[in-house]
């Protein structure tokens, strides 16, 4: 057991896939002699080389486009887009190729890569470094996408990203990658992709978050408990696509209450679709309006206002008071 | 059949004033007295306030910034060959010429605290200068456009500018926004600062062309790499890229060749990947240091001048790091207003929305 931040568990889950599996290489701008802007992928060249950790040259369209014919091939790259704000460059080879080999030849052909994404705001970068855009990246079919939303998880879905036999989008909540530090078991675990977790068992209300959120909803419970007492069933999302239906819905049948805490601009995000699959699955057993606590449908402000416009423990209490309240 | 030849290319470089002060008076710019001053002027403003700002991010007095220091022969002088009515449209690291085309420190120091209102351009500020571009690559394609509806305007004398580095030229936009511009045969000015870095990753490994002023070859435009140290150079070369633009002769490609001296931005540490030494080199050929050696040798810059030249920028500094410091009352909701340019009430809801969550967050303290 070792007590690892973020960075330093999806560095050690990269490490052990790369130790395990001589297919599976690490490819992305300045992810090699730096170690990636973040360091996530500090030592890995050193350990396995420049041929299998590639520095390319700057353009994301030719970092998936490639990862994708390595793909196919056999090998099992991991891409990095430096932020998610860079990230739409790669949508052409996303949705136009990597998400279909598999279906246009009926799975003669598949592409098992790994995408990783550092996304979301809180950390007073320049434009384009803040955007949380899980849901149009969720929106292709044939895209996995996955969310840590702590060490532990971190590891344990990279692991599972790397494993998956089809192209997953790893997003990393990059204002949780030093924030917090957790045990991280010495023996690897796998989750399931397409699993959410419940994190915490519970019977008033199901309160749903993913990434950096995760944290601020988990404060949020905390204080609703100290001030009342409530019985608060926390479920971390992990994957956005294919969503957790049954977990979802099984949790709603329960508590018969839902709020859902989401850091992306309210419109069309994953929230929407946690109440639609409510609705199709477990309406006749909601007791109150789902509340949805969500950033707001306006360009990501620079960082002088984008405090205001996150998320916060605050909002994220009131919205599931008025839940229980209702 | 033997293979035969079809066309042979051959790229040149240009420098006029080189390392040790020698100038080619062939070659020399007939710029006059005060515009060499003024030009100089301009390259030390951009000096020292970019180092000012070093500072101020080191104080946590403003958010993460990318120096230019090193490169303002390859910026400035670009800047001070282009006309007013010509379009600007940058990148991030073009500080010369965002303050050369009317730019305040104020505005850039706004942006870098995380204000969009750092990106306005009023006053003096040129109107074609569009804000910085974070996007790398994304902004040549947008100075294609700009000369494309110039010259559908009727305003044939205009040229677009862009800027870029050289690790743009890997992106496919780059690749694009030249095909384009010689496709359509327009006044547009390409500037490739080849400052050898792009973060962490060398010039030599982003392409395997020898230069990156021959890709213009490819793409049916003149390219020609420039000392981008030294300004009479750059000089030279933007003029005569910008006079073929005004003629209706099209685009040029101009590779800059300089170097970051410090960091990438500020929250990168240049020496994971670079040695002191290799930047000990380049030091050695500040375009500053240069410049003014020129100007020495002309008689007309002295020790003196240059001491009033520093006492002045220093009192315009901190005139305009006050004022910076001393704005207030931004409007918190204003993204709301800036989302489209007609009312949605689904927007003015969530304006609502957020307008009374921000009340009570205030009050939970
Ligand atoms: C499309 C895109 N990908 C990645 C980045 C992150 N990034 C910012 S600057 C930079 C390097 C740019 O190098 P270069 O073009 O040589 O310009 P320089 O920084 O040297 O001025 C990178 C990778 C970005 N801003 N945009
Ligand atoms: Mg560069």
């Amino acid at each position: 057991m070792a007590k690892l931040n973020m960075v330093q568990a999806i560095n050690l889950a990269l490490d052990e896939m790369m130790a395990e599996d001589p297919s599976v290489i690490v490819l992305g701008e300045d992810v090699g002699v730096d170690g990636g802007v973040f360091r996530v992928t500090e030592g890995l060249i050193e350990k396995y080389g420049e041929a299998r950790v590639i520095d390319t040259p700057l353009a994301e369209s030719a970092i998936i486009g490639t990862a994708i014919g390595m793909a196919l091939a056999g090998l099992k790259p991991v891409g990095e887009m430096q932020f998610c704000g860079f990230s739409y460059i790669m949508i052409p080879q996303l949705e136009g190729h990597g998400s279909r080999y598999r279906s246009r030849t009926h799975g003669q052909f598949h592409v098992p890569l790994v995408m990783r994404v550092p996304y979301g705001g809180g950390v007073r970068a320049l434009e384009h470094h803040s955007e949380s855009r899980e849901a149009s990246l969720g929106h292709f079919p044939g895209v996995k996408v996955v969310i840590p939303s702590g060490p532990r998880n971190a590891r344990s879905l990279m692991r599972a990203a790397i494993l998956d036999p089809d192209p997953v989008v790893y997003m990393e909540p990059k204002r949780s990658y030093r924030a917090f530090k957790e045990d991280v078991p010495e023996t690897p675990e796998t989750v399931e992709i397409g699993k959410a977790q419940v994190i915490q068992e519970g019977t008033d209300v199901t309160v749903i978050a993913w990434g950096a959120m995760m944290h601020t909803t988990k404060k949020a419970v905390e204080e609703i408990r100290q001030a009342r007492g409530a019985s608060i069933e926390l479920i971390d999302l992990l994957t956005i696509s294919p969503m957790d239906t049954e977990t979802i819905c099984a949790s709603v049948r329960k508590t018969g209450r839902l709020a859902v805490v989401q850091e992306a601009p309210l419109s069309f995000g994953p929230a929407s679709e946690i109440i639609a699959t409510v609705n199709d699955h477990a309406l006749m057993h909601l007791e109150a309006p789902v509340k949805r606590v969500c950033g707001y449908d306006v360009v990501t402000p620079y960082f002088g206002r984008e405090n205001l416009y996150m998320p916060t423990v605050g909002r994220a209490r009131r919205g599931i008071e008025e839940v229980l309240d209702f | 059949m033997p293979k035969k030849e079809l066309d042979t290319f051959s790229v040149s470089y240009l420098s006029i004033l080189d390392e040790d002060g020698n100038v080619d008076k062939d070659l020399e710019p007939k710029l006059k007295k005060p515009e060499l001053i003024e030009l100089y002027r301009q390259m030390v403003w951009a000096r020292r306030t970019d180092e000012r700002m070093l500072k101020l991010q080191r104080q946590g007095r403003i958010g993460t910034f990318g120096p230019s220091t090193g490169q303002e022969a390859a910026q400035c002088a670009v800047a001070f060959a282009m006309k007013k009515q010509d379009w600007f449209a940058g990148a991030f690291r073009e500080h010369g010429v965002r303050l050369l085309r009317g730019e305040t420190l104020t505005r850039q120091l706004l942006y870098y605290n995380g204000q969009e209102e750092g990106n306005i351009n009023e006053g003096a500020a040129n109107p074609r200068n569009l804000p910085i571009s974070v996007i790398v690559g994304a902004q040549p394609l947008h100075a294609v456009g700009l000369a494309y509806a110039m010259r559908l305007q009727g305003e044939t004398e205009t040229c677009a500018v862009t800027f870029m580095g050289d690790g743009a030229t890997s992106e496919g936009d780059f690749h694009e926004a030249m095909n384009f511009a010689a496709v359509w045969n327009l006044p547009v000015l390409f500037v490739v600062q080849n400052n050898q870095w792009a973060i962490s990753v060398p010039r030599s490994k982003q392409t395997k062309s020898a230069t990156i002023a021959q890709k213009a070859i490819a793409y049916g435009m003149p390219g020609i790499q420039v000392d981008g140290n030294d300004a009479l150079a750059v000089y030279a070369a933007a003029s005569e890229a910008l006079d073929r633009g005004r003629r209706g002769e099209g685009p040029t490609l101009i590779e800059a060749v300089t170097y970051r001296l410090m960091m990438h931005t500020t929250a990168d540490d240049q020496y994971k990947y670079r040695t002191k030494e290799e930047e000990e080199l380049w030091w050695r050929r500040d375009p500053l240091v240069r410049f003014r050696g020129y100007l020495e040798a002309k008689k007309i810059w002295s020790e003196k001048d240059q001491e009033a030249l520093e006492e002045e920028y220093k009192a315009e500094i901190e005139k305009q790091v006050k004022a910076f410091e001393e704005m207030s009352g931004w409007k918190p909701d204003a993204p709301f207003d800036h989302v489209f340019g007609t009312k949605h009430e689904r927007i003015e809801a969530q304006r609502r929305e957020f307008l009374a969550e921000t009340a009570k967050e205030a009050a939970r303290g």
